[in-house]
C-alpha cells in the first residue's frame, strides 16, 4: 500500500478578488522509502499541495475536493484530533526557513523534548537522549552541546539540520520537505541532500521534496512530478521526466537551466510568464506560452499515460 | 604593497600603450581590501578600564584582491554567502570605498581623479541588485525610476525623458506603456527588467550584477539571462556577474573568480575552471553543483561550514575543510600564484616546492 495516495486534490482560496484555484486536481503517489520530487515555479501550487497533505490550510483556503489517503486512511474531512495525532508523529514537515519554524526564545533541547512529549510519555532523560541521537543522525557535530544552544547561535545550515532532526524525532513514515535547501549555500545544500538521501534509504521513510530547482531533484528523487498553475502536467520516473520531457512546459524548464554547456548561447526560454491563478486562461493553462498549442488546447487536457511510465497532461505530447 | 603600487601604476599612467595586456583594463583593482570594524561600546570601554580587554571586532570582507576587468568581457564571481563577493562588487561600483588598495578606471586610479573623471567612473559603472523590490523606490513611477538619473546628469533633456525611458523599456523587453506604473504592479522578472533599464539609462561601460537572477523562477531567469547576453552584444557591455550559482556563472562568464573568506582562491577562463580546476575549494564546489542528471547520484559533500569571518582560521582559510590539507596549510597563507596565462590559484599544492613530493 502506498504511504501517500492523493487523488483529485482541490484546494481553493475564497478571496475577495475571487476564487483562487491554487491546487486543482492533483494526483500523487509515494511508496515507502521513495523520494518524490514535486517541482514547480512560484505560484504553481506545489507548497499548497504539501500543506494540504499535512492539514495546514487556513481560511480563506479550503480543500474542496479529492482524497488524501495516508496508508489507506482518508485525511480529507478527518477530525482535527486525528490530524493532530498524525502531524509530527506519522507525517512530518520541513519548511524553507528554519529561523521562522524554530522558536527563537527556546533552547534546542526544550523544543525537541516538547515535540516528543506531544505524542508519547517519555522520561525527560530518555527524551533528551533521543533528541541527541536525532541531532547526530543529521550530521551535527557534538550534539550534546548543540542541544543547549538557542537557534540564533546556530548557522543557517545547522538550523535547518535541527529542523530536520525535529521532524525525524518521532520516526515519521512520511516526510514533506518544502524547499528545505533553497536558502542554503551549495556546500551546505549538498551536506543536507546527503543526509536526507541516506536517511530515506536506511529508514524507509517516504518523502515528498518540494522545490523549484529541477537540478536538485534530478539527482535525489526516484520520481518527479511537475506542477503548473495548480495541476500536475507531467509525472513519472526521474530519468524519463528529465531525460525526455513529454510536456512542453517540462521541456521548457529543462532548456531554461543555464549550465557550463550552454555557455555563449541564448537559452531556449519559455515566453511570457506564469498566469495569475485568479485569471487562468480557459483550457490548458500553459496554452498562451506554448509553442505546440492547437485548437484542442482550449479544452482542459486530461492526465493520460505517456511514454516510459509517465503520466502527461497535454493534447499534443 | 603601497610602494609596489606606486612603482607599478606610475609608468602605466605615463604611457598607457605599454601595458602588457593588449587592451587597457576597463577597471583594475590592486591590493583592494575592505574591513568592517565594529567599535566597542561604552560598557565594554568601561569594562576595559577595569582590565576586561575587549577589542573592536574586525571583519575582512575583502582581503588583498587584485583583478583586471578587460573591456567586453564577462567576469563571474562565485563563492558562498559571506565570502565577500557582494562587497567586492560594491567596491567596484564605487558604493563602498575600499579600506586599502586602489581602484583604477580606464587606467587612472580613483584617488588621482578630478571631479569630471570621478563622475565618468560613477556613471560608467552601474549596479543591478538581487532584490528589485528593495532596490526600486516603491513611491516612484517607472518613468522617474529609470529617467531621473540621466536627466540629473545631463544625458537627456527633461523634455525628452519620456521618449528616452520608452526606448529603454522597449530595449529590456517591457511594454513602454508601463512607464506610468509603480514597482508593486510588476512581477519579479519585470521588476528586474526595470532595474536593468535603470542601469542602462546612464550608458555604463561596466555593469555589476549582484545575484541579479537569484530570486527569479527558472523560466524567468532564462529570459533575463538571455536579455543580459543580447544587451551585451548590442551595447558592447562588460559585466561583473556575482552569483552563488555555478551553473549561471558558467553560462554567462568568460572568466571566473572563486572567492573564499574575502580572498580570491582561483581565477581561470571558464572552460579551464570547469574542466581543470586546481584549488580544492573550486573542485568541491564543482562536484556539489546540482546538475540535471538522468540517474540518482550520491552526494559526497565537503565537511564543515564556512568559518566566521570574524575569526578566520590561521594559514589557508580553507584548511579546516580541505581534504588535502598539509601541516604547512595551518601556518602559512598561500598566495595567488599564476599557473599559466590567465589561470591562477592560491594553494600550497601548486607550489613548485611542494609539487615534487606529491
Amino acid at each position: 500500500m502506498a504511504v501517500l495516495d492523493v487523488q483529485g486534490l482541490q484546494t481553493h482560496f475564497f478571496t475577495h478578488g475571487g476564487v483562487v484555484k491554487a491546487v486543482d486536481g492533483v494526483d500523487l503517489r509515494v511508496e515507502a522509502g521513495e523520494i518524490l520530487g514535486l517541482v514547480g515555479e512560484s505560484g504553481s501550487g506545489k507548497s499548497i499541495t504539501g500543506f494540504s497533505v499535512i492539514g495546514l490550510i487556513d481560511p480563506p483556503g479550503r480543500i474542496v475536493g479529492g482524497h488524501i489517503r495516508y496508508l489507506g486512511e482518508d485525511l480529507v474531512g478527518a477530525p482535527e484530533r486525528r490530524l493532530r495525532a498524525l502531524r509530527g508523529k506519522e507525517i512530518a514537515m520541513i519548511f524553507q526557513d528554519p529561523m521562522m519554524t524554530l522558536n527563537p526564545v527556546l533552547r534546542v533541547d526544550t523544543q525537541m523534548v516538547e515535540a516528543i512529549h506531544a505524542h508519547e510519555k517519555a522520561t525527560a532523560k530518555a527524551a533528551l537522549a533521543r533528541a541527541r541521537d536525532a541531532l547526530a543522525m543529521v550530521g551535527i557535530p557534538s550534539p550534546g552541546e548543540r542541544l543547549r544552544a538557542y537557534p540564533h547561535q546556530l548557522s543557517g545550515g545547522m538550523r535547518q539540520r535541527v529542523a530536520i532532526a525535529i521532524a525525524l524525532l518521532n520516526h515519521p513514515r512520511l516526510l514533506i520537505a518544502d524547499e528545505p535547501t533553497t536558502a542554503l549555500d551549495v556546500t551546505i545544500q549538498a551536506q543536507i541532500l546527503y543526509e536526507v538521501q541516506k536517511l530515506c534509504r536506511e529508514t524507509g521513510t517516504a518523502m515528498v521534496w518540494i522545490t523549484h530547482d529541477l537540478a536538485v531533484v534530478s539527482g535525489l528523487a526516484d520520481r518527479i512530478a511537475v506542477m503548473y498553475a495548480g495541476r500536475i502536467v507531467e509525472s513519472g520516473p526521474a530519468a524519463a521526466v528529465i531525460g525526455s520531457p513529454s510536456h512542453p512546459y517540462t521541456r521548457g524548464l529543462v532548456d531554461s537551466i543555464p549550465t557550463r554547456a550552454t555557455h555563449g548561447t541564448l537559452l531556449r526560454q519559455i515566453p511570457g510568464m506564469t498566469p495569475s491563478l485568479l485569471n487562468l486562461p480557459p483550457g490548458c493553462a500553459f496554452r498562451p506560452r506554448c509553442g505546440r498549442a492547437s485548437d484542442e488546447c482550449l479544452m482542459v487536457p486530461q492526465a493520460a499515460p505517456g511514454p516510459a511510465g509517465k503520466v502527461v497532461r497535454c493534447w499534443n505530447s | 604593497m603601497l610602494e609596489q603600487l606606486m612603482t607599478e601604476t606610475a609608468p602605466v599612467n605615463a604611457t598607457p600603450s605599454t601595458a602588457p595586456p593588449a587592451a587597457t583594463p576597463l577597471l583594475q583593482l590592486r591590493g583592494v581590501s575592505k574591513r568592517f570594524v565594529q567599535d566597542i561600546d561604552l560598557a565594554a570601554r568601561i569594562a576595559n578600564l577595569l582590565g576586561a580587554g575587549h577589542r573592536a571586532s574586525v571583519v575582512h570582507a575583502v582581503a588583498d584582491v587584485d583583478l583586471e576587468i578587460l573591456p567586453g568581457e564577462v567576469i563571474g564571481v562565485v563563492g558562498e554567502s559571506g565570502c565577500g563577493k557582494s562587497t567586492l562588487g560594491r567596491v567596484i561600483a564605487g558604493i563602498t570605498p575600499p579600506t586599502d588598495g586602489s581602484v583604477s578606471f580606464l587606467g587612472k586610479p580613483v584617488a588621482a581623479m578630478d571631479a569630471a573623471e570621478r563622475r565618468a567612473w560613477g556613471l560608467g559603472v552601474q549596479m543591478i541588485f538581487q532584490n528589485p523590490m528593495a532596490s526600486l523606490n516603491p513611491r516612484l513611477r517607472v518613468l522617474d525610476i529609470v529617467g531621473e538619473a540621466p536627466v540629473v546628469h545631463g544625458l537627456v533633456k527633461a523634455a525628452q525623458k519620456a521618449a528616452y525611458v520608452e526606448a529603454l523599456l522597449h530595449q529590456v523587453g517591457l511594454d513602454p506603456a508601463y512607464a506610468q506604473r509603480y514597482p508593486h504592479q510588476f512581477s519579479g522578472g519585470q521588476r528586474q527588467r526595470i532595474g536593468i533599464a535603470r542601469a542602462l539609462a546612464l550608458k555604463p561601460r561596466l555593469i555589476v550584477c549582484d545575484e541579479a537572477v537569484a530570486a527569479l523562477d527558472v523560466s524567468i531567469q532564462a529570459q533575463v539571462l538571455n536579455l543580459f547576453l543580447s544587451l551585451r552584444r548590442e551595447l558592447a557591455l562588460t559585466y561583473l556577474f556575482i552569483s552563488h550559482n555555478l551553473g549561471v556563472v558558467g553560462h554567462v562568464s568568460d572568466r571566473v573568480v572563486v572567492m573564499y573568506l574575502g580572498r580570491i582562491v582561483e581565477v581561470a577562463p571558464t572552460a579551464i575552471l570547469f574542466s581543470a580546476p586546481r584549488h580544492p575549494y573550486t573542485r568541491a564546489l564543482l562536484s556539489e553543483l546540482p546538475t540535471l542528471e538522468r540517474t540518482r547520484r550520491t552526494y559526497l559533500p565537503i565537511q564543515g561550514e564556512l568559518p566566521s569571518p570574524l575569526a578566520p582560521p590561521p594559514g589557508c582559510a580553507f584548511h579546516p575543510r580541505c581534504p588535502q590539507a598539509m601541516p604547512r596549510c595551518k601556518v602559512e597563507a598561500p598566495v595567488l600564484r599564476s599557473l599559466r596565462p590567465g589561470h591562477a590559484s592560491a594553494c600550497h599544492l601548486d607550489d613548485p616546492v611542494t609539487l615534487p613530493t606529491t
